[in-house]
Formats: C-alpha cells, sequence, structure tokens
C-alpha cells in the first residue's frame, strides 16, 4: 500500500503492522487481458491487504475489475488475460503470482477459498451436495467414506441446515437459492482455508436471505478467524460487513479507508457521487444525484484521472496526470486518488505531487 | 401526483356496476383488482398441485400515482404485474378498468387495452431483440397498433429517443452497441410509443448499477409527470420503491400482506414480514445499531403454502397456543425449525432409483429424523405437554408418514396462525388507507412486544 505514496503520505499501517499480520497483500497488481483490438486493462495497478480476522470490502460497479482482482489473487487468470509480472500477491509469505499451477492447486481451497455469485454455477447439478463436499475434503483433508460423511454433514449443519442428514443425499436443484449459497460456504468451508473471498455472494438472494448469509460469514469469521475479501456493488452490504473499504473504479482504487470514515466523509468525488445516488439516503420523490455518463472500459495505461470525464469536480490537469493515492483526513488508513488531495496544497502544488516524477517517485 | 388522463374505452353500464358496488371506487380509480387469482399448471396433465403464483389478491390503482409491489422472489409480485397488461391469463377473479373487466376482454377491446397498458421488463439485455435496430424496436409497437402514417410513426419514434436521454442517430444503431442503462431507455421509449395510461414496470432498475439506476428512476419521474402516466412500479429493492412510490403493496407468497402510503408504510411497518423485511436491508451507514429481526429459513412453495396464515414458518411474531408462555424463544424456534423438516420431507418425492432400492430394502427413502430431531433439540428439555407430542411425530415420521407427523404437531402446539389464514384489516388510523393480513391486529391477540405497532389494543 505504501509503495506508491510519497514518503510523506505512508500510511501508518505500514510500519504498525507488520506482514505476520497480513493475511493477504496485493501489490501494484495489473490485469491485462489481450484481444484482437486494443488491451482491457482490467485491474491496473492496484495495492491493498487483508490483515487476520479483518474483512476488507472491494466495492465497485460492473466493469470496475473487482472480480478480476478475485481471479487474480486465486490464479484463475487465463488467456488472453495476463498478470503483469511486476505485480506481487503475497500469501504466507510467498509471492504467489510466480507459482506454477500444482503449487497454486496447493494453496487454492486450502489457503484461499471463494464463494462466486451463483451458486447454482459453483454446484455441479448431477452430483448430490454430499458428494461435492466430499470430494472437497477427500482433497483437502485427506478423508473418505463414513467419515467424510459424517464431517459432510457436520459441515451442512454449522452453515445452518437442518435436518442435514438428508440434505447430503440431495442435488443441488432441490435447495433454495439461499440453502444453495450455505452449501457453497460449507464446500469452502471444508478446506479451511485461511482467507475467504467472497464474490457478490449475496447479490442473487433476497434481502431476508442476504440478511441470513451475512449472519452466517460473520459467525463464521469469528469462529475461525478468518480474513475475508467481500466483493460486492451494493454499498449497504459493505457498511454492514467490512472492516476497511476499497472503492474501485475502472481498474484502479480510487478510495482507501476503514469503513466509518469512508461514509461519513467520503472523500473522492467518485465515491461522494456513488454514496449519493443511494436512494435510501435521500428524501423521498426527490430527484436523485447521479453520475453522468457511464463506467468507461480501461482500454489503455492511466494516463489521466479515469473519473474525469464524469466528475463534477474536475478541471484541465485531470485529463493530463494520473493521480496516485494520497492520504486524505484524519483516519492515517485514508487514501483517495485524486488531484484535489492533499487538501493542505495548492491545487499547482496537489498537481505537483501526484505527476510523476523522473525518480520513480522517491524523494 | 395526480393527473387526468382518458380512461380510453367505452364503459358498459353493467361493468360500471361492478365497479360501482365497491366502496372504495371513485373518481380516481383507474383500475380496481377484485379476488384475483394466477395459477399455474391448474389442470396439468400429471394432477399435483398447481402453483398459486397469485392467490387472492384486491386492491385498487389511482390515477397518476405510483402503485409499489414489493416482495420477494416468488411471491407472485411479476405474476402480478403480467395478468394485469393480460401476458398471463387470471384464474380467477376480476381487473375492472373503467368498468370493463380485463380478464375476459377479447377481440378489439383487448387490443386497446393493450396499447393503454405496456409493460418494461428487468432484463435490458434479454428484452431487446437483437436483429432489430433500435429505431425498429421503438416502432414495432406503433406498427401493431397501426398507429397514423408510417412517416408519422418514423418521427415519433426519434422524438421518443430523445425523450429519453437518447440521441436521434441511435435509430440505427443494434441494441448490442448500448449499455444496459441505454438499453433500459430503449425499454421504456417502446413502452411509451402508443401513448399508454398505465405502465407495469417490472424490475426496470434492478439490473443496472446504481449510479444508471439512479439516471433511470429520475427519467421515470419525469416521464410521469410530463405524461400523466400510473405506474405499477415491481421491485425487491425496498429503498428503490421508498423513492418512487406513493403507495406499496407487501406481497408474500401470492398473497397481500400489508398495503398503505408508502412513507407510513416504511416508518411503521405494521404487518411482521414487513418489519422483518425491512430490518434486513443493510444501510449503507456504518454507524446505525441494527435491530435486526433475520428471519428463519425460506418462504414455502406455493405449490403448498400453509393452511393457516402463508407467513406463519417464518413469522417472529407467531401466535402460540395457550399454556405454552414459559417455553424459551429458543425453544420455540427449534420446534418451529422441527416442523419445517417435516413440512420438507413430506414435500420430498422418491426417484425412481430410490424406490427401486427401498423395494429391495436396501436402504429407506430417508434417514431417520431422529438424527435431525437430535440435532435440533440436545440440550433442551421440555415439559411433557410438549414432549409427548414431539415423541409421537417423530415415531410417526419414523414410520414413514410424515402428514401424520405433521398433524400431531399442529393439533399439540399449533394456534390461530397455522389454522386460520387472516384477513387483511384496516389497521392504523382510520382514514389512513392502510391494511395487514395477521391475526395479531385482533385484539385478542395483540402483541405487546411488537414495535411499531399502531393496531387496536385497547
Amino acid at each position: 500500500m505504501s509503495r506508491h505514496a510519497r514518503d510523506d503520505n505512508v500510511p501508518l499501517n505500514a510500519d504498525a503492522t507488520s506482514s505476520r499480520d497480513l493475511a493477504l497483500e496485493v501489490e501494484n497488481l495489473r490485469t491485462v487481458f489481450h484481444t484482437e483490438h486494443e488491451q482491457i486493462h482490467a485491474v491496473d495497478g492496484i495495492s491493498f491487504n487483508i490483515r487476520r480476522g479483518e474483512t476488507v470490502g472491494l466495492v465497485g460497479e460492473s466493469g470496475s475489475g473487482k472480480s478480476v482482482t478475485a481471479r487474480s489473487i486465486l490464479g484463475l487468470i487465463e488467456s488472453p488475460g495476463e498478470i503483469d509480472p511486476a505485480s506481487a500477491i503475497r500469501f504466507e509469505g510467498d509471492n504467489i503470482t510466480e507459482y506454477t499451477e500444482s503449487e497454486y492447486e496447493s494453496i487454492r481451497g486450502d489457503g484461499i477459498a471463494m464463494v462466486f455469485q451463483d451458486p447454482l454455477s459453483t454446484l455441479n447439478p448431477v452430483y448430490t451436495v454430499g458428494n461435492q463436499i466430499k470430494e472437497a475434503l477427500s482433497l483437502h483433508q485427506d478423508l473418505r467414506g463414513t467419515a467424510a460423511t459424517e464431517r459432510a454433514i457436520e459441515l451442512l449443519e454449522e452453515v445452518g441446515i437442518p435436518d442435514a442428514a438428508r440434505r447430503v443425499t440431495e442435488y443441488p436443484h432441490q435447495f433454495s437459492g439461499g440453502m444453495r449459497q450455505r452449501a457453497v460456504i460449507a464446500m469452502a468451508l471444508a478446506c479451511a482455508p485461511e482467507v475467504l473471498i467472497c464474490d457478490e455472494p449475496t447479490t442473487a438472494l433476497d434481502v431476508t436471505i442476504q440478511a441470513q448469509i451475512i449472519d452466517l460469514l460473520m459467525d463464521i469469521q469469528a469462529e475461525r478467524d478468518l480474513s475475508i475479501l467481500f466483493i460486492t456493488h451494493d454499498m449497504g452490504v459493505i457498511a454492514e460487513v467490512a472492516d476497511r473499504v476499497n472503492v474501485m473504479y475502472a481498474g484502479e482504487i480510487v478510495e482507501s479507508a476503514p469503513v466509518e470514515p469512508l461514509f461519513a466523509e467520503p472523500k473522492h468525488p467518485y465515491t461522494r457521487g456513488l454514496l449519493r445516488s443511494i436512494p435510501s439516503t435521500q428524501t423521498s420523490g426527490d430527484r436523485l444525484e447521479t453520475i453522468k455518463g457511464e463506467v468507461p472500459t480501461p482500454n489503455e495505461p492511466a494516463s489521466s484521472c479515469r473519473f474525469a470525464p464524469r466528475c463534477p469536480k474536475s478541471f484541465e490537469e485531470c485529463s493530463e496526470v494520473a493521480p496516485i493515492p494520497t492520504a486524505v483526513g484524519d483516519d492515517p488508513d485514508h487514501d483517495a486518488a485524486c488531484l484535489l488531495y492533499p487538501e493542505s496544497m495548492t491545487t499547482d502544488e496537489a498537481v505537483a505531487h501526484h505527476r510523476p516524477a523522473d525518480d520513480g517517485g522517491e524523494q | 401526483m395526480s393527473g387526468e388522463s382518458s380512461g380510453g374505452s367505452e364503459t358498459s353500464p353493467e361493468m360500471r356496476n361492478i365497479s360501482d358496488s365497491n366502496s372504495t371506487a371513485n373518481d380516481d380509480v383507474l383500475l380496481s383488482v377484485r379476488d384475483l387469482k394466477t395459477h399455474y399448471e391448474e389442470r396439468s396433465l400429471f394432477g399435483g398441485d398447481p402453483v398459486r403464483a397469485v392467490d387472492g389478491v384486491s386492491f385498487d390503482v389511482r390515477r397518476g400515482e405510483t402503485l409499489g409491489l414489493v416482495g420477494e422472489s416468488g411471491c407472485g409480485k411479476t405474476t402480478l404485474g403480467r395478468t394485469l397488461v393480460r401476458l398471463e391469463e387470471a384464474t380467477d377473479g376480476n381487473i375492472v378498468i373503467d368498468g370493463d373487466d380485463i380478464t375476459t376482454l377479447s377481440g378489439d377491446a383487448l387490443q386497446r387495452w393493450r396499447r393503454d397498458a405496456q409493460i418494461v421488463f428487468q432484463d435490458p439485455e434479454s428484452s431487446l431483440n437483437d436483429r432489430l435496430t433500435v429505431g425498429e424496436i421503438i416502432r414495432e409497437p406503433l406498427n401493431v397498433h397501426n398507429w397514423k402514417t408510417p412517416a408519422e410513426r418514423r418521427q415519433r419514434v426519434r422524438n421518443l429517443l430523445e425523450r429519453v436521454g437518447l440521441r436521434e442517430e441511435h435509430y440505427y444503431r443494434y441494441p448490442h452497441q448500448f449499455s444496459g442503462g441505454q438499453r433500459q431507455r430503449v425499454g421504456i421509449a417502446r413502452a411509451l410509443a402508443v401513448e399508454p395510461d398505465f405502465v407495469v414496470l417490472d424490475e426496470p432498475v434492478s439490473a443496472l448499477d446504481v449510479s444508471v439506476q439512479a439516471q433511470i428512476l429520475n427519467l421515470l419521474m419525469d416521464l410521469q409527470e410530463e405524461l400523466d402516466l400510473t405506474y405499477l412500479f415491481i421491485a425487491h429493492d425496498l429503498s428503490v420503491v421508498r423513492h418512487i412510490c406513493d403507495r406499496v403493496a407487501v406481497m408474500y407468497l401470492g398473497k397481500i400482506m400489508e398495503f398503505g402510503p408508502t412513507e407510513q408504510l416504511f416508518q411503521k411497518p405494521e404487518n411482521p414480514y414487513t418489519r422483518s423485511l425491512l430490518s434486513a436491508v443493510p444501510t449503507p451507514d456504518p454507524t446505525v445499531e441494527r435491530d435486526r429481526t433475520t428471519l428463519r429459513g425460506t418462504p414455502p412453495s406455493p405449490r403448498d403454502p400453509p393452511n393457516g396464515c402463508v407467513f406463519s414458518t417464518r413469522c417472529p411474531a407467531k401466535i402460540r397456543p395457550d399454556g405454552f408462555e414459559e417455553l424459551s424463544e429458543h425453544d420455540w424456534d427449534a420446534i418451529e425449525v422441527f416442523r419445517e423438516v417435516l413440512r420438507e420431507r413430506s414435500r420430498t418425492d422418491p426417484s425412481l432409483s430410490e424406490r427401486a432400492r427401498e423395494l429391495l430394502g436396501l436402504e429407506t427413502r430417508l434417514p431417520d429424523v431422529e438424527e435431525a430431531a437430535g440435532e435440533l433439540f440436545a440440550s433442551r428439555s421440555f415439559p411433557s405437554d410438549v414432549q409427548e407430542p414431539i415423541q409421537q411425530s417423530i415415531e410417526a415420521a419414523n414410520d414413514g408418514n410424515e402428514e401424520h407427523a405433521r398433524e400431531i404437531i399442529t393439533a399439540a402446539l399449533g394456534s390461530v396462525c397455522d389454522r386460520e389464514a387472516p384477513s387483511l384489516l384496516a389497521t392504523g388510523r382510520t382514514d389512513s388507507g392502510r391494511s395487514s393480513r395477521c391475526h395479531r391486529h385482533k385484539e385478542e391477540y395483540a402483541d405487546p412486544d411488537a414495535s411499531g405497532s399502531d393496531s387496536p389494543q385497547s
């Protein structure tokens, strides 16, 4: 996180948090998709970390690069996609972007597990739920036969599925949407992971079921001291689950902060716009504030602020200088990538602060 | 938000009587729905229970208002909307507009209703024909209804494009060249092409990102004011509904559970279901203390709705029978979950291979219910008047008779919520226009703990 900030802006946590407290560290991650016509910089140089037992949120609209980030962490990027070799994802001391496929297999599930948005596409329709959990158990825990069945039943009970002994013999189509997501979570837990990546785990569910799944994830986290990366587009869900939040826009993290300052004092114009366009936060019947235009496709390296064309506060330099994460506000963990900051500087000074220097940014 | 718009069709005197006989009918009312039912697979080849998607719904839609219809997936809100525009056939009941019953319309009258009532679909990816240009898509309803001359149609499409925030040159583009928000604008333009009075908006913004969603909501509000439209706004997102709707109907398992003016309903929900639904919505404010009633389980199948109140299997305010007041919430919850297990089991149809295995004596259809019961009731001790029926029920279930097992428990531990379906009762102040479907609104069952309840308690 600190690498891109100037020395005077190094967030405190870089010193306070030794790397041993970090469950996962993502540094300057770039994932590019090469297509016939253009290169899509789906994830364009983002850095964040997850401390042990903490929930970090990754929030943004569709196309902002949230899911590609998750897939990059799990080593699931396939051609024509490619992770830039300069990127680093550190897990248990290793840079896992350098892993071979077989090395990756040893941490996928065991170390880092993932819960996807749509449980139906995660579960195989032709195997019983029990068999799918047992497969995970035999791969990762070396459990087989009756012992595996019993453990599968226990896991289903743990995720709150009643009558688990019968349910374990049923197929995914016999489960309701919420039950399926519970079963998927049970499968993820079967591998006893350190880090759980939840990619829009409640988006396909009704609110009352969403509440159940969020409660479940928080309970499991407390019991197992899990570190969770929670990806969603829903600011309400983020406010509820996350300790710290990273706001993504067009492949970049535009703002990151602990959850309370982010909602109380959003600094980046995009975050502000996003929060203001949520209906519940405004008086009913009024016109909603909107962000004009649509999310762009990041098809070239960032040489300017990608939000500038939609930004109500943009000025000339916004289309010339790519902003870097800069400390804003009172909280040392609160960064925004915007030429308006640091607030203590004049606009010219701030622009100079963000403008890339030839010496690589070190002063 | 009231406006005058022509009703559109001739009124026959005898039909007028139907709407007049309803005390609520007045000039304000565009559309009266009475005891409407839409069931699927009613006369299916293989018998079995029909899906009761909409099961006895009555309400009025006022001219110029936005009526919200909210509920979880499978509650029947989309089916209801589609029935109103005659995309589905009603099984029973009437939908009356200007004296005509829409459910029985045919020929020219039906054609007219299909012009006066339009629908905007949820998914802009699948509701536009990818092989037609945007102009052709918007023109299609004009062609179908033989609206004016071709030249005038083209001009109208151009005006519509501009009106919904697109540009004239988009006429010759194809839907795949557009983003989700723009496609939804096309869907709205298509719905408005034939100048309808009434538009069903079926989750028009739920497929869109929040910043784009706000643009579309603003557009819908502007169009309503300008064109005197009446909206039925179907959504599962309660914050959107609160923002845009004048009145709201909350649906659960084919029935309206609560009905009333939006602000009142959101500020002081009367029905336990509405309360749970509202408390489940995450607020974008991390400092809010959450006082959430997390509902247990999922809604039952609309093929087999509960006998009593449809919400009785999940209701946090369910009435207990006399004599069991001293049982703890957790104990009572465990009993309800056990009933749910039996319910689920009685609905499981054995597959062919399971039947064969059973016949060959290889294994029984279901594992013993004792294991589930053990998990639920471990570390709980019940008084004998609770323990005995549970034990009998477990035995009946082990004999493979889940129906009987359910009956034993309902007989011993069931209450009015299991036996009688509550009717929609007027609640709140007399003229508030609010109603809710719950036994708790009757004096004898009033729940002293119910927060926000304004029901007659004294």
